[in-house]
């Protein structure tokens, strides 16, 4: 494996934690860093977190510092749900822009992306492969943001021959820890349809998407791959097995109307990628990252089977309250003080017992590896994941950077750090469009306060 | 034109890499459909009942050449196409179930239009038919070796009128040669002969096919004022299917598909043999009902 350093986007969600806790028991793997807009939601042992604003225009001097080579990029928004159009756009355009230009040195880049870059629509084949490009311009907003995201990251491959860049477009993930439009929408007890259609979906398991970032982690996989489980259900299938009710309740015609009905009517993760969905269906061929080696866990049959029982035990479990919160003292403790035993410190081990000690109960889980026995402390790293200072130095290749650059990356920034940007722009190169830009926003940010 | 370049580049994968047909997904036995959203009981059902009634007392129908469709391995089965709901389709299938050895299962490929059509989107895949992509068409012949029946006339065969019958329209651009090439598999042509006078198309009627939204709006005996189901108003006239023997694809060289030239050859040599073989079937044909 050539991959040592590895940061990862995205650490809060559930692929970005379950992939950094299955770096993390490899011993090869020297750094893990991960960042994420709000802290990770597992617990891990020896990963870095680094907090970052939506744009991730700072990621570049945490690839600097600390000489990453293999950047997994798992922050791309696929639902429309999870958040804003308005901070999708914001994630997925500007976020993979910044996040590329902080890759120009690393030996591989890995790109979370979505089956919506095929769309869903009256004319397209049954099961998509990686070399086909979708038929139609994007319908919606969020399909725009990933199809503009991956034709940054093709510049990218072109413009970086020595870069093995990995695309992994997935199918909708389904999964107990994942909260989704379309598991929201299978949740239901009566599982809403349009009239006359019985559209053909395909998922992948929430460990399978953990698994497949992992693969491409581990094999240098340069392309574009298809993410999804075997075989193609319809819809009436799936509902099916769930044990639920199909509602044909959306009209054929005029969907958009009744769409936004049921919308009106509470059932907001009927989001307009969905209403195409519930149409013309999707099936991708999944055969090329097959052909790599990797073999799926789960079926998309097995997949719904792991969801009814999920849906069936979720009543019972909710009241075991929450699980780990991340705190940021107890994790700088943990992992840098010198009072720590490095063995004693890994997550999911009670204390005061010898890791490996078969007698342990918790042993049982799988997952809970002993901690490498001696940890090497990385003093470089932990000068990265400091918080960042917010005023200048600006990143350190500021020099090099297009005014038309920096006025992009203004945005960001708040007022002290403008005013500090300023005095650096002025006391340099003194661009007048920047330091225009720079007034400007100090103008407009200054008035409401 | 895409869908072109893109079987062109995947070809070109599966040579560097290992053979994808290997890596298709296995069966799960506890489903009731396939990948492609074919549904065994379903389709049983319309099988055990309406079309078991057209195949042997409504159409009576007479098949020859059955041996010409292979044993084993994918083939392209192409046909000439008429009646406005269309009845051929089911009744070519349906020989291919009774008459053959192996009783294989035939998909049948149908226009877009259907896949976003209320109602038909929901029941035609249940029932064998898959959007006539040829994606599609590559991974059934060459991937998953399966009988494929494609109509090149397409829509142009159902709209023509009664006057019309038994005249071959356009074979389209010739696609369907070229899947055959590209998955090496051969082409069976079948003459029909009774389709035309099960349901003849008087006349289309645009303002109405519009207003529907339908491909076409026929004016048939039964449509359309016996209403939706008035389409399924055949009149019992004798079917004849004649299967030709197939014709091979691989020994055309290499890339024959990128040869347009060829394509329209074979293209036009196959459409002149269905057309030859009507006319022959429609001289020893003493009357439309009786055969």
């Amino acid at each position: 494996m050539t991959s040592k350093r590895i940061l990862i986007t995205g650490l809060s969600t559930h692929w970005g934690g379950t992939l950094a806790r299955a770096l993390e028991s490899d011993p090869s793997v020297e750094t893990i860093i991960g960042v994420d807009r709000t802290p990770p939601k597992v617990e891990l042992e020896r990963t870095e977190f680094v907090q970052v604003a939506d744009s991730h225009s700072l990621i570049r001097r945490i690839v600097e510092a600390a000489e990453i080579d293999t950047v997994v990029d798992t922050r791309l928004v696929v639902d429309s749900i999870v958040t804003t159009a308005q901070r999708a756009h914001e994630n997925n355009v500007i976020g993979t822009m910044n996040v590329l230009a902080a890759c120009s040195g690393v030996k591989k880049v890995v790109f979370k992306s979505s089956a919506h870059y095929y769309g869903c629509e009256q004319d397209d084949p049954a099961f998509f492969t990686e070399s086909m490009r979708r038929p139609h311009a994007p319908r919606t907003r969020l399909e725009k943001s990933i199809v503009d995201a991956e034709r940054s990251v093709e510049e990218f491959r072109h413009r970086n021959p020595d870069t093995a860049v990995t695309v992994l477009r997935f199918a909708h993930g389904i999964g107990p820890r994942l909260r989704t439009s379309v598991s929201e929408l299978l949740g239901l007890p009566l599982v809403p349809m349009i009239l006359g259609f019985d559209p053909r979906t395909q998922f992948i398991h929430e460990e399978d998407i953990a698994n497949c970032l992992e693969h491409a982690v581990r094999h240098d996989l340069d392309g574009i791959y298809n993410c999804a489980g075997d075989g193609v259900l319809a819809l009436s299938e799936v509902i099916g097995l769930l044990g639920k009710t199909p509602a044909p309740i959306l009209s054929p015609w005029a969907t958009g109307l009744s769409a936004a009905l049921v919308r009106r009517a509470g059932l907001r993760s009927l989001s307009p990628e969905l209403e195409r969905l519930l149409r013309f269906g999707r099936g991708l061929d999944n055969r090329k990252l097959k052909a790599t080696g990797f073999r799926y866990r789960y079926t998309t049959r097995e997949t719904v089977i792991k969801l009814r029982e999920h849906q069936r035990l979720a009543p019972l479990m909710r009241a075991t309250g929450e699980g780990y919160r991340y705190e940021r003292e107890l994790e700088e403790f943990l992992r840098y003080s010198p009072s720590v035993r490095a063995a004693n410190a890994a997550p999911e081990l009670p204390r005061n017992v010898v890791p490996g000690g078969a007698t342990v109960p918790e042993e049982s889980k799988p997952r809970a590896k002993p901690a490498p026995a001696s940890k090497p402390r990385r003093p470089r790293a932990v000068a990265a994941s400091a918080p960042a200072p917010a005023t200048p130095p600006p990143t350190p290749d500021y020099a090099d950077l297009e005014a038309e650059e920096i006025i992009a990356l203004l945005g960001e920034l708040d007022a002290t750090a403008l005013a500090a940007l300023r005095a650096h722009e002025a006391a340099n190169a003194a661009r007048p469009s920047v330091l225009d830009a720079i007034d400007g926003l100090l103008a407009r940010s200054g008035a409401p306060a | 034109m895409a869908d072109r370049t893109t079987l062109s580049s995947r070809k070109s994968e599966e040579l560097v890499q290992t053979d994808l047909r290997e890596l298709l997904p296995g069966v799960e036995p506890e489903r009731q459909l396939d990948d492609w959203g074919r549904s065994e009981r379903i389709e049983g059902a319309f099988d055990k009942t309406l079309i078991e009634f057209f195949y042997r007392l409504w159409f009576r129908c007479e098949v020859e050449g059955i041996e010409n469709v292979p044993d084993e391995g994918g083939a392209l089965v192409v046909s000439n196409h008429s009646g406005a709901l269309p009845p051929d389709a089911a009744m070519i299938a349906k020989a291919i179930k009774e008459e053959h050895p192996r009783s294989r299962r035939l998909y049948l490929t149908v226009e877009h239009f259907f896949k976003g059509y209320p109602g038909f989107s929901m029941l035609l895949p249940k029932i064998g038919a898959v959007p006539a992509h040829p994606a599609n068409v590559h991974r059934l012949l060459f991937d998953e070796q399966q009988l494929v029946l494609v109509f090149p006339e397409g829509r142009k065969g159902t709209e023509k009128l009664y006057k019309d019958r038994y005249r071959l329209r356009r074979f389209g651009r010739g696609g369907f040669v070229e899947a055959a090439m590209r998955a090496h598999v051969p082409i069976v042509p079948v003459a029909v002969v009774g389709a035309e006078e099960a349901q003849p198309i008087f006349a289309q009627v645009p303002l109405l096919q519009r207003l529907t939204g339908l491909i076409y709006f026929p004016i048939t005996p039964t449509f359309p004022h016996f209403g939706p189901l008035g389409m399924l108003g055949y009149l019992p006239a004798k079917f004849k299917i004649r299967f030709l023997p197939p014709v091979r694809t691989d020994d055309m060289g290499d890339e024959p598909w990128e040869d347009q030239g060829l394509v329209q050859t074979v293209a036009h040599d196959i459409r002149a043999t269905i057309q030859e073989e009507l006319f022959d079937m429609l001289g020893e044909r003493r009357s439309v009902w009786m055969g």
